[in-house]
């Protein structure tokens, strides 16, 4: 591979054919790196402080990265001892071990030379010792031990969710738009029509009775009661009627001369040739489903069935908000997404940007 | 994560090759399948025409449609008018159209204290305020990020996925990263107590509840404007522009007289899908606020939610009133939207 050397401010400018820097210019970059921070800050912050241990999590103001009490191993004791900066009475500094801490006075002991006597000092004449250290307990406890969140079951839930409404989605849809782009059949641009004139009416609208179908089908507290009311998307149907206008009919009249049924013309021609649509609905329904939280909210109250953003929404809302696990588990919940941004970031912005739907 | 095409092929392809793994390991069973659903449907076929096989194809889709979408739509008028907290439609009384009565029972529809369902009126005051305030910043700030990323910038790819991250994080966890930041010994504050300020309570105070209410949102939704409105900037034609640097035209008037015109049907995309969203926002603001400080940042999908949800009472009738408000609300903004969309496209 040729690799040519630029300065920093050539390969600032290479597209601007060489000019100088103007004040437009600098103005952009200002933008773009003000907004570079506002993005991505907050997310460092969340992760940053997801290391922090509950202590180093309450001080304030907050240290930028995750510091905690420096502790040490002593002879003769079975726990580490914290490490304090002791101003000692003759004036020099040394690093002492805390024994324990009686009123304002804590005994000290030498790290180096346990077998010495204990040096009894003030509290004000310590200071703590710190150092960089991450908190992984805050990960660990809740995966393993905390029974108050369950991630894996979480996330078990909310995979089958996301995967199982994405499949049914893509197949209903892709039959239903086939039908619909493909066919002559009485009745079917009211068909059409009232597929899409739903486009702009949420399940926010219609929550109520859909909750006593949901309840009378016996779907209450069940996965199904979450995948299914949202499977037949209008937005899926438009983008893939549309796309399969595209396609010419006399492929199909091709195959049918060579005896394919219909199902055959279905599976094995419309589909593979529709092929960029369904990438796009595909990544649009692993979004809504993956992000879905009010309808999950009513259908599921049973915490073994909660999806990830239900799980966490009821975690972060006990009396006591337990926030150095509610941080590391916010982490958890962001890293699949971030990861899947991380490969299909270019198919999902350019899906996005030429259909213009969310 | 996109600054060099070269890096980027080696995982692509390993993806790649994952899928064409499942593929093969999947593909005897769908095979199974469909040789399964030809066996039944090519009879089928044969007896009712070729043609007619498309009631076949869309009756799937047509069912759940039918069921989940329509028939509820339908019952939402019958629910609307009914009474009690019963949720089965044959015990529910039927009330006519006393929910809407009590939706609208107002001495003076300017203050919601004079009505009888005050926390309604509140959440539409409280969503008119919103919706204004959050629909004017998207579109505001989306434009200019999508002008600046428009530009001929450096590592453009990169700054476009910045913008564009926070779209793909749930609503939950975008709001549990500001509230963690907004806290009373969060972040924010320590800034604001290092140049001098005092702490604030940010999401405790009325007023700056719903500042903070509109800016996570905006934060989390404006990458997915400016997309749509950078595919609108580059879809414009160059020549344009080399046409009016000939005419002598500055920056400013080449924004105000060739942007702008040829912008303004995506503009106007942009405003209507912000509306719609915004009309009905409910879960970054429920995890974020709860509706608190009191019902400040409460909008109306929330009260339908706490209506027919979550209170321990549970009116669903009153809740499906709501809803239908806010129905025909979505209705009339669509219904503007193909108006004005014809009206820009015819001219």
């Amino acid at each position: 591979m040729r690799t040519d050397r630029i300065s920093v401010s050539e390969f600032l400018m290479k597209r601007s054919g060489g000019k100088t820097l103007n004040t437009s210019d600098i103005l952009t970059y200002v933008y773009l790196t003000l907004g570079t921070l506002l993005m991505f800050g907050p997310v460092v912050w969340l992760v940053l402080s997801s290391f922090k241990t509950q202590a180093g999590l309450i001080e304030f103001p907050p240290p930028l990265l995750p510091y905690q009490q420096a502790q040490v191993e002593v002879e003769g004791f079975d726990k580490p001892l914290p490490l304090f900066r002791v101003r000692l009475d003759d004036g020099s500094v040394k690093e002492l071990a805390q024994v324990r801490r009686v009123g304002i006075q804590a005994r000290m002991i030498d790290p180096d030379n346990p077998a010495a006597e204990e040096i009894v000092v003030s509290i004000e004449e310590r200071e703590k010792v710190e150092e960089l250290k991450l908190a992984w307990e805050n990960y660990f406890d809740p995966l393993v031990e905390l029974d108050s969140f369950d991630f894996f079951t979480y996330l078990k839930n909310s995979v089958v969710v996301t995967s199982v409404a994405t499949l049914i989605t893509l197949i209903i849809n892709s039959m239903a738009a086939f039908a619909l782009s493909k066919y002559q059949f009485k009745g079917r641009d009211a068909i059409f029509v009232l597929f899409i004139s739903t486009l702009m009416i949420p399940i926010t609208v219609i929550l109520v009775p859909v909750f006593l179908v949901i309840t009378t089908i016996g779907w209450k507290n069940n996965l199904w009661g979450v995948i299914i009311p949202g499977a037949a998307t209008p937005t899926g149907i438009f983008l893939l009627r549309q796309y399969m206008l595209t396609i010419p009919d006399e492929l199909l009249d091709a195959a049918r001369i060579d005896g394919a049924s219909e199902w055959h013309i279905y599976w094995r021609i419309i589909l593979p040739l529709a092929r960029p649509a369904l990438a796009v609905l595909a990544i649009f329904s692993v979004m809504w489903r993956w992000n879905d939280f009010l309808w999950p909210l009513i259908v599921l109250s049973q915490n073994d069935l909660f999806t990830l953003q239900v799980g966490l929404n009821a975690f972060q809302g006990e009396l006591q908000i337990q926030w150095h696990y509610v941080l590391a588990m916010t982490v958890v919940t962001l890293l699949p997404i971030t990861f899947v941004f991380a490969f299909l970031q270019r198919f999902i912005t350019t899906g996005i940007a030429t259909t213009g739907m969310k | 994560m996109t600054l060099s095409n070269s890096s980027q092929s080696e995982p692509v392809s390993r993806g790649f090759r994952l899928l064409t793994f499942v593929d093969t390991l999947t593909r005897p069973i769908f095979l199974a399948i469909t040789t399964i659903i030809d066996l039944i449907l090519t009879p089928l076929q044969r007896r009712i025409g070729t043609d007619r096989m498309g009631y076949l194809f869309v009756l799937p889709n047509l069912i759940i449609f039918g069921i989940f979408v329509l028939f509820p739509m339908l019952l939402n008028f019958y629910y609307a008018m009914t009474g009690g907290t019963n949720l089965f439609p044959q015990d529910r009384p039927f009330i006519g159209l006393d929910n809407f009565a009590t939706l609208f029972d107002c001495d003076d529809f300017l203050s919601p204290n004079t009505c009888q369902e005050d926390l309604f009126w509140r959440g539409i005051f409280n969503t008119i305020q919103y919706v204004v305030l959050q629909v004017s910043g998207i579109v505001l700030f989306s434009l200019i990020t999508a002008l600046v990323l428009n530009r001929n910038i450096a590592a453009r790819g990169f700054f476009r996925s910045v913008f564009f991250y926070p779209v793909l994080l749930s609503p939950v966890v975008v709001a549990l990263i500001w509230k963690w930041i907004l806290q009373h010994e969060g972040v924010l504050n320590a800034f604001v107590e290092t140049f001098g300020g005092e702490s604030v309570r940010w999401l405790l105070d009325p007023n700056w509840a719903m500042f903070w209410v509109v800016f996570v949102s905006i934060w989390a939704l404006m990458g997915f404007y400016t997309l749509i409105l950078l595919a609108g900037l580059q879809s414009i034609p160059p020549e344009l522009y080399e046409a009016s640097s000939i005419d002598g035209a500055n920056t400013w008037q080449d924004f105000r007289f060739v942007t702008l015109p040829l912008l303004m049907p995506t503009m106007f995309v942009v405003l209507v899908l912000a509306l719609i969203r915004a009309v009905q926002m409910f879960d970054h603001i429920f995890v974020l606020t709860g509706g608190g400080p009191g019902t400040r940042t409460q909008l109306i999908v929330q009260y339908i939610y706490r209506t027919g949800f979550s209170n321990q009472i549970q009116l669903f009738g009153l809740s499906a009133a709501a809803s239908m408000v806010l129905g025909i609300t979505l209705l009339i903004l669509t219904l503007l939207q193909l108006r004005l969309g014809n009206q820009s496209s015819l001219s």
